[in-house]
């Protein structure tokens, strides 16, 4: 599956991009974090959530929906 | 007022402006069940943080969830509380300090609704809806905000 991975707050300057689109076989956000990893090893030092059809999800959920984001701690207001 | 309602969209580019702020309260003077409003106003604080001072936020978000979020918000405040309506703005982009970036805005035909209504809505905000706050710096150096 094609998934638009969107990046968020300082996570877009880690990755250096808002989104972009990357081949997936796997099935799980862990194996999707995973993968994120190697691509990005800043990556994991950082505190974010993954939401998928806009809400949060956990690590062993299955990806179902081709939009993915990153989402680090919240400040709004 | 209960009903199901779409969506709207909450940002507005850059700051709230004072005179918006008044042409809200001003439209509701024909909505006469209300006897009293209840107003948060978030401001863009000039933090210092290590010898520097903050010059303004510059808001980013994950427009459709926060959007989202914030109408979960709406329907779950009616059904807590007794309110007439209910209004939020956020800003997005640069807001410099001083001026206003978020702006809640809740009435009801009874003050003790307001009060407990409008704490409820902005800690909502603030713990569920994606919204970035990135701190600019006079030197124009940056950090991230984090909510306390």
């Amino acid at each position: 599956m094609q998934l638009q991975i969107k990046y968020f707050g300082l996570l877009a300057e880690i990755t250096n991009c808002d989104q972009e689109t990357l081949e997936f076989s796997k099935s799980q956000v862990s194996d999707l974090l995973k993968e994120l990893y190697i691509k990005y090893p800043l990556l994991k030092q950082k505190d974010f959530k993954v939401a998928q059809n806009h809400e949060i999800v956990s690590n062993n959920s299955n990806i179902t929906n081709p939009e993915i984001a990153l989402l680090p701690p919240f400040s709004g207001g | 007022m209960t009903t199901e309602k779409k969506p709207k969209n909450v940002f507005k580019e850059g700051a709230i402006s004072s005179e918006f702020i008044a042409k809200s309260i001003a439209k509701h003077q024909s909505k006469t069940a209300i006897g009293a409003h209840n107003i948060f106003l978030g401001q863009v604080r000039a933090d210092k943080i290590d010898g520097k001072t903050v010059s303004g936020i510059e808001y980013t978000a994950y427009k459709e969830m926060a959007n989202a979020k914030f109408h979960e918000i709406r329907e779950a405040t009616f059904s807590r509380f007794d309110l007439t309506c209910m209004h939020i703005y956020h800003s997005l982009g640069m807001v410099k300090t001083g001026e206003i970036c978020l702006f809640v805005f809740v009435s009801s035909p009874r003050r003790k609704e307001v009060f407990k209504a409008l704490e409820y809505v902005v800690e909502e905000i603030k713990a569920k809806v994606p919204v970035y706050g990135k701190e600019v710096f006079e030197d124009s150096t940056h950090q991230w905000k984090v909510n306390s």
